[in-house]
């Protein structure tokens, strides 16, 4: 892999030098290896027939004479455990051990767009729900025909040939491995329909294989965009506007060209790039920069406006995304009304590995390394990293090439591709390789943000002490409706003019039986750049509504857990993630002196998961002891990933309720730098412990999931514990 | 002209005197192992070892490191064969993998000097560190397992094998 990320490209096209391995085109090269690529769309029934054969590295998977076994894997490794996941399924259904398979980067292609709109694009948690049939049918459509292949040779029937561990083998037990077989099944038509296997005789998937990456990740060998491209690519740095939608009006080189080793000094339509021979001196050249910015009309936006304007919509009801009974004549009625507001930042996504990029521009053709979670969308307007290159360089798409490294986490930031235009722009405009370095200032500074929301809740409860209404007002800027027009135009006066299901998510479906529920929906127009954030829309949403339910609870003088299972009756997937949770952590039991525990359940991303957290006050400050985390995401790939992934939320989780908070002040951010902008250390991680609750349910997402229930389980806990409501995150104590 | 040993190799470089070791590395002798994440000293992302200490690189100008013995994560081991590497594997630590260069650096030091340390020492040692990923449980897991693998006598087995 590193050879393919330190190898430009040259020539025309994507095909050449994916790798040093030689890999070929079914039918043209027969006699040296099999490939066989099935779009994701293709097997999802669009109709179209086969796959593009003069194209090999479409193929998602490539058998080659020497025997190795190769997946492409068109999903962003960004931590949460593809480059593993995708092989296993392909190994599945072609009956070899992960241990014989290894995996590359695909290259942006169409052959890898999704159902999603033809994207290649990693986010949603979407990656095995994506993959689990089309890539369990290009291993079972490989090994139907290596299995023909052998049976040729053999010249018995193929059903008398067993395939095992890598091998066809004959009923006299004379065996024939995959590479003696792979010229000739290459030859072969792919055929139709092949039975896959039966989830009760899979023998690699549910399997903690071992991760494929993690080798590497021990060694400093892996690549990530930081590492990527020719050695002698020169580095940038740029100068953008510190406040929101601020623009250029002039700049003085004069400084920056002063400092040795740097050479150029380039505007761009996102501010000034300061290119050197490395990045100490582009980023002095940077700072010494004279750069004059017209501020424009958001230069005195802060806080306390921000919150005013989400108050202001927040107030009444917006756009109404769920309804069911006659809340008004409920609310209306003279009965206690119980009422809570709650408030939550705007927060950056902090990738360990800043933003950069790297591209080269010449003889019309663009080549880019990019720690990218997008790397295509030919069919959208603003398009994935390969369109978005190919525009800001002035060249074709189809002369643009893009080389996905490893990422340095992702979290939905590198979902946007701000960092690859800038680069391409750059590359398009001077000589030579170029590397766009972000520092940790300008990451921090010039992020998409978890949007700031504001929620008005209400409800009644009845004799009984169960909810009988529920009212729940969002506020938020709307992250669909600054995307949408980039994406897909049409859509975008549906999403911009009423709700956003981002920004509803997790409230509108929330799963508690009451007879009268509202949810409704306030679009803030605010300039604050907004996205996708890990778990996007359930961050808020969940801590809004396991709060508020626990309130109710508490009202009702009954205990959490209990209250909503009784209120969950219709949904059993939530409640055996409860009872899961609730089993593990002896609920019921007394705390060890001086704790206590909350609880809280949240499906996202089509898994459900339940946590509980213990927690204490140490030295006046909160401290979570041990978290409980229960999930359901169906049948499960990679249990060890799972797990992982679980832990990774909840910290990510946590770091947002103790710390995350981006200020806003004069139009601009107020944080730069882990210094005023925390993160969870080692010192502050609880233990976790992970329970996966057996189900035969359709796979779910697994990187998000387990980030919503951390915050209210938490602030519950600290409920219990003191009494005090937490109704804004970050958590303060009183 | 800076003079000191990487790796167990003599350097001799002649390179801006004010230049972080970070970047000295990065980019002059292209060992990318060792990560920038922040500039400022506060994620341990381009930690190193200068004489056997932990260092962050990007906080050390390069004329500091004169006369110094430079270890970083390339230099550990050959093939990811360090206690500590191995247990890392084994505990199948890293997630999007960029912090934890500077993760191992620290924890080899943190053993160098506490062969067998209590949580309340992993928390002391590995604070220093930032993962966005959430891997701390799993690096106090690796932790201990390496401290285990240290206390063995060498051996060319696999010390654990899956869980």
């Amino acid at each position: 892999m590193n050879d393919q990320l330190g190898d430009p490209i040259e020539g025309g096209g994507i095909t050449k030098n994916l790798s040093r391995r030689t890999f070929v085109k079914i039918g043209v090269l027969a006699g040296t290896g099999l490939t066989l690529g099935v779009s994701y769309r293709v097997i999802k029934g669009s109709g179209a027939p086969s796959t593009d054969a003069a194209f090999a590295p479409s193929a998602f998977l490539r058998i080659d004479v020497d025997g190795s076994i190769t997946v492409m894997v068109a999903k962003s490794e960004m931590g949460q455990g593809v480059a593993t996941a995708l092989p296993q399924l392909v190994a599945e259904e072609l009956h070899v051990p992960l241990s014989q398979v290894s995996f590359e980067f695909a290259p942006a292609h169409p052959a890898y767009g999704t159902a999603m709109g033809g994207m290649q694009l990693t986010g949603g948690s979407t990656s095995i729900r994506d993959s689990w049939w089309p890539l369990r049918e290009v291993g079972a459509k490989a090994r139907w025909m290596l299995r023909e292949a052998a049976a040729q040779e053999w010249e018995i029937a193929p059903d008398k040939v067993q395939m095992y561990e890598g091998r066809a083998v004959h009923p006299d037990g004379s065996k024939l491995a995959y590479a003696q077989l792979a010229s000739a099944a290459a030859l072969l038509d792919v055929p139709k329909d092949v039975p896959l296997r039966d989830p009760s005789e899979f023998r690699v998937i549910g399997m903690p294989a071992p991760r494929l990456d993690v080798p590497a990740k021990t060694t400093g060998e892996a690549i990530f965009g930081m590492d990527a491209g020719p050695s002698d690519t020169r580095v940038a740095v740029v100068a953008r506007s510190p406040v929101f939608g601020g623009v250029l009006r002039a700049f003085d080189p004069t400084g920056a060209l002063e400092v040795h080793g740097v050479d150029e000094v380039v505007a761009l339509q996102s501010g000034i790039a300061v290119i050197a021979d490395g990045y100490v001196a582009a980023k002095e050249g940077r700072d010494l920069l004279n750069v004059e910015w017209e501020d424009g009309e958001w230069s005195t936006l802060d806080d306390v406006e921000i919150l005013d304007r989400l108050k202001e919509a927040a107030g009444q009801d917006g756009a109404t995304v769920r309804e069911e009974g006659d809340i008004d004549s409920v609310l209306s009625s003279d009965r206690e009304q119980i009422k809570a507001a709650y408030t939550l930042p705007y927060l950056a996504h902090a990738t360990m590995e800043p933003m950069n990029c790297t591209a080269w521009v010449r003889n019309g053709q663009c080549t880019v390394w990019a720690p990218t979670q997008f790397q295509n969308a030919p069919r959208l307007v603003g398009g994935g990293a390969r369109q978005v290159a190919a525009k800001a360089a002035g060249v074709s798409p189809d002369n643009t090439v893009v080389h996905t490294t490893f990422l340095g986490g992702g979290f939905g930031r590198r979902a946007e591709q701000d960092f690859v235009r800038e680069a391409a722009e750059l590359a398009g405009k001077v000589d030579g390789p170029i590397k766009v370095i972000w520092t940790r200032e300008d990451d921090m500074q010039h992020d998409f943000y978890r949007p700031a929301s504001y929620h008005e809740c209400s409800a009644i409860l009845g004799v009984d002490g169960m909810p009988e209404a529920w009212r729940h007002r969002i506020a938020s800027q709307s992250i669909l409706q600054r995307m949408v027009p980039s994406w897909v135009p049409e859509f975008a006066t549906n999403w911009a003019g009423n709700s956003d299901p981002t920004s509803t998510e997790g409230a509108q479906d929330q799963p508690y039986h009451i007879p009268n529920i509202r949810v409704t929906y306030s679009k803030v127009d605010l300039p604050v750049p907004v996205g996708f954030w890990r778990s996007v829309g359930h961050t808020q949403n969940a801590f809004v509504v396991e709060s508020f339910i626990d309130e109710l609870a508490n009202l009702a003088g009954q205990d959490p857990y209990e209250y909503r299972r009784d209120l969950l009756k219709e949904h059993p997937r939530h409640r055996a993630v409860l009872d899961a949770v609730a089993e593990a952590s002896e609920w019921a039991s007394p705390t060890p002196g001086g704790r206590a525990r909350g609880i809280a359940v949240a499906e996202s991303f089509g898994s459900f998961v339940a946590e509980v957290a213990e927690v204490s006050i140490q030295n006046g400050q909160l401290r979570v002891h041990k978290v409980w985390c229960a999930i359901d995401c169906g049948m499960v790939v990679n249990p060890s990933i799972v797990r992982a992934q679980m832990e990774s939320g909840i910290i990510y989780g946590l770091t947002a309720a103790f710390y995350g908070r981006i200020n806003i002040q004069g139009g601009r951010i107020v944080q730069s730098n882990f210094h005023d902008y925390q993160m969870l250390r080692m010192r502050d991680a609880p233990d976790v412990e992970v329970i996966l609750v057996p189900s035969q349910e359709a796979p779910g997402g697994v990187g998000e999931p387990g980030t919503p229930p951390i915050a209210p389980a938490v602030t519950n806990a600290l409920f219990s514990l003191t009494g005090q409501r937490i109704r804004e995150l970050p958590i303060q104590l009183v | 002209m800076v003079k000191f040993t990487l790796n167990g190799e003599p350097q001799e470089l002649n390179v801006p005197s004010a230049n972080p070791l970070l970047w000295v590395l990065r980019e002059s002798l292209e060992l990318t192992g060792t990560k920038f994440g922040c500039g400022i000293g506060q994620c341990g992302a381009c930690m190193v070892l200068v004489n056997g200490q932990p260092t962050r690189s990007c906080q050390m100008p390069i004329s500091a490191a004169e006369g110094s013995e430079v270890i970083t994560i390339e230099g550990l081991s050959e093939k990811g064969a360090h206690p500590v590497q191995e247990a890392w594997v084994e505990e199948q630590v890293p997630q999007c993998g960029y912090c934890q260069s500077g993760q191992i650096v620290s924890a080899v030091a943190l053993l160098a000097a506490n062969p067998n340390p209590t949580d309340e020492d992993i928390d002391g040692a590995m604070s220093s560190n930032i993962c966005r990923c959430g891997t701390y449980p799993a690096i106090r897991r690796a932790i201990h397992r390496a401290a285990g693998i240290q206390e063995q006598p060498a051996s060319t087995d696999d010390a654990g094998g899956e869980e």
